[in-house]
């Protein structure tokens, strides 16, 4: 597969432009040519969307956490990881290399936000995980990036034989905003799981990219991905697949389903599954639409008033993502964080 | 009392209404008939307020309120209530959130108070027993998957328990076997009362041998061209509607 551009903030000839294909509709170098001024410290609150869960906190504000040398995962796990993005710079920019090492028969439940809250940052984060023989990572994204920031959250994700990956990111996006996803899947009873469902209003844009890479015999991936745009907010979906040769018994699955919620909102779908092995089953579909118009005037027949069955039907709809998340407790926290931002 | 007077209403740059006028008394049931194309489903949406049925000339009033200056959620909260001769599917929502979500926006609308989770599930099992229907139904999304039978039930459902004053009954009987026929009339039987009208909409005499209208009126070319009572219903299905088709005038 072709290597990911890696962005850093001193070198502005890493950013980006739409020339580039796989950034072809989050166009980086538009927003920012040269390097933003560099982000202060600063200190925050425990706290974060995930709070009530508890477990351990760890928290990088403007790009730094004192002491964090990465984590690493030993044993079963029980307690969560909060892993949290603050950016409390103005107008600056920050970044960050994360390295998470699930060690074999381990499991750890990754709880990661990107919180902003500050205005016009821009926030680089990337991520380098482990997933080792037989262990289990499952990660549950938030992601809200202030309405004139820009976040960048890019993971590469190295699975074992037999490890499993359930992935589920939920945002509201950012001035520009992009989660990335890049697993190698070494088959042999590896599993993906890779959802996500995005909710985005006013201008915001969210960039939901994805190469899961089977590399071996037997591997599976399931991946959905919903959203819903309002207003002029555009959402970005690019799922790629790739079965390498020799990556025979593959069962990969993907699916991006979108609602298009105003005359402006905006939907740019490129999903995309590359075969080289024999005797593999994927499937993928895609839609983009807008609500049911017959459906909402039952609703209203009903008395039930306009708004209020928009906001019923878009929460059914994203919902069947959130219902996919296993950890009860996240899902619940993200159930009404993604129903707040309805 | 429903008053319709001089109803036009045109869909798309055809008129379907041309110039409909009726009145349903408070209490009373009658019976709109009429052939394919006479505008049957077009008077139902056209009272609900459904997009693209609008008025363009005439008057609707439903207890004194003019019922074309409000929106299909408000006229539901006046009580309108129209039974679709496909009611639709809406994945993702359980049956009973959703008609949880809607007596209670009724209730809002009118500024009464809220029906709470366990009062609702209360009247929703016994309302559930009452037509004979498999309570854990109510929790899948409303109508997906459902028998066209089932489906109807489910309005029946609805019916009763948000309780409307103004019940309009679209082609009730088509897609039902003659139990689900009898299971529904009984529903619709059961909710007569002095205070409620009913306008049931149906091109066979059938239906009315279970919902007996007071009055029955024949719809042709988007006007009522005829009234009378019962016996006009059975006139009309032994008769057929040449005699009221414009050729035969």
């Amino acid at each position: 597969m072709n290597a990911p551009v890696r962005i850093d903030l001193k070198d502005p000839s890493s950013f980006p432009s739409r020339r580039v294909e796989a950034w072809k509709y989050t166009d980086l170098y538009r927003w920012l040519r040269e390097t933003p001024p560099a982000s202060p410290e600063g200190a925050v609150e425990p706290g974060g969307p995930f709070a009530a869960l508890g477990g351990e906190e760890l928290t990088f504000v403007n790009g730094r956490c004192d002491g964090f040398a990465g984590i690493v995962a030993e044993g079963e796990g029980l307690t969560p990881v909060r892993l949290r993005f603050v950016s409390t710079a103005e107008g600056a920019g920050h970044q960050a290399r994360v390295t998470i090492d699930v060690k074999p028969g381990a499991s750890l439940t990754l709880l990661e936000s990107y919180e902003g809250p500050a205005r016009g940052y821009v926030s680089n984060i990337s991520l380098d995980i482990t997933v080792g023989e037989g262990a289990r990572l499952t990660r549950v994204i938030v992601a809200e990036d202030a309405a004139d920031a820009i976040g960048i959250s890019q993971a590469h994700i190295t699975l074992a034989h037999g490890a499993t990956l359930h992935q589920s990111a939920f945002t509201a996006g950012g001035k520009l905003q992009r989660l990335e996803t890049q697993v190698e899947h070494p088959g042999h009873g590896a599993f993906v799981r890779l959802d996500a469902a995005y909710a985005l209003h006013d201008a915001r844009h969210a960039d939901l990219t994805s190469v899961v890479d089977h590399q071996g015999p037997d591997g599976r991936t399931s991946q959905l991905t919903k959203g819903v745009v309002h207003d002029t907010a555009r959402g970005v979906f690019q799922g790629k697949i790739i079965v390498e040769r020799g990556a025979d018994g593959t069962d990969a699955r993907m699916g991006h389903h979108a609602l298009i919620l105003s005359e402006r909102g905006e939907i740019d779908a490129k999903p995309e599954l590359i075969i080289y092995a024999d005797d593999v089953q994927c499937a993928h579909g895609n839609t983009v639409g807008s609500l049911d118009q017959n459906a909402l005037f039952y609703m209203q027949q009903r008395g039930i008033p306009f708004e209020e069955a928009r906001a019923l039907l878009t929460h059914a709809f994203l919902m069947e993502v959130v219902d996919r998340v296993e950890h009860e407790g996240a899902r619940e926290v993200v159930r009404e964080w993604l129903t707040a931002r309805l | 009392m429903l008053k319709i007077n001089n109803l036009r209403v045109s869909v798309g740059d055809k008129p379907i209404l041309k110039g409909l006028t009726l009145d349903v008394p408070a209490g009373e049931v009658h019976a709109v008939m009429g052939p394919n194309g006479a505008g049957k489903s077009t008077l139902g949406y056209a009272l609900s307020g459904r997009p693209g049925y609008e008025a363009s000339e005439g008057s609707v009033s439903w207890n004194g309120d003019d019922l074309l200056a409000l929106d299909p959620a408000e006229r539901a909260a006046k009580g309108v209530f129209l039974s679709f001769q496909y009611p639709l599917e809406i994945p993702g929502v359980p049956a009973m959130t959703f008609i949880r979500t809607a007596l209670n926006a009724q209730k809002r609308a009118r500024g009464e108070d809220e029906v709470s989770a366990p009062a609702f599930l209360k009247l929703v099992k016994a309302a559930s027993q009452s037509l004979k229907m498999d309570f854990d139904m109510l929790k899948r999304p409303l109508n997906v998957g459902f028998s066209g039978g089932e489906k109807k039930r489910m309005e029946i459902l609805q019916m009763a328990l948000l309780e409307p004053s103004l019940l309009i009954l679209d082609e009730t009987d088509s897609g039902l076997d003659i139990d689900a026929l009898r299971i529904v009339a009984d529903g619709v039987n059961a909710m007569r009362s002095p205070e409620r009208s009913m306008l049931v909409i149906t091109h066979y005499q059938r239906l009315l041998d279970y919902i007996k209208p007071d009055r029955v009126h024949v719809l042709v070319g988007g006007r009522i061209v005829a009234s009378g009572g019962p016996e006009l219903a059975h006139q009309l299905e032994a008769e057929g509607y040449d005699q009221f088709l414009p050729e035969a005038a």
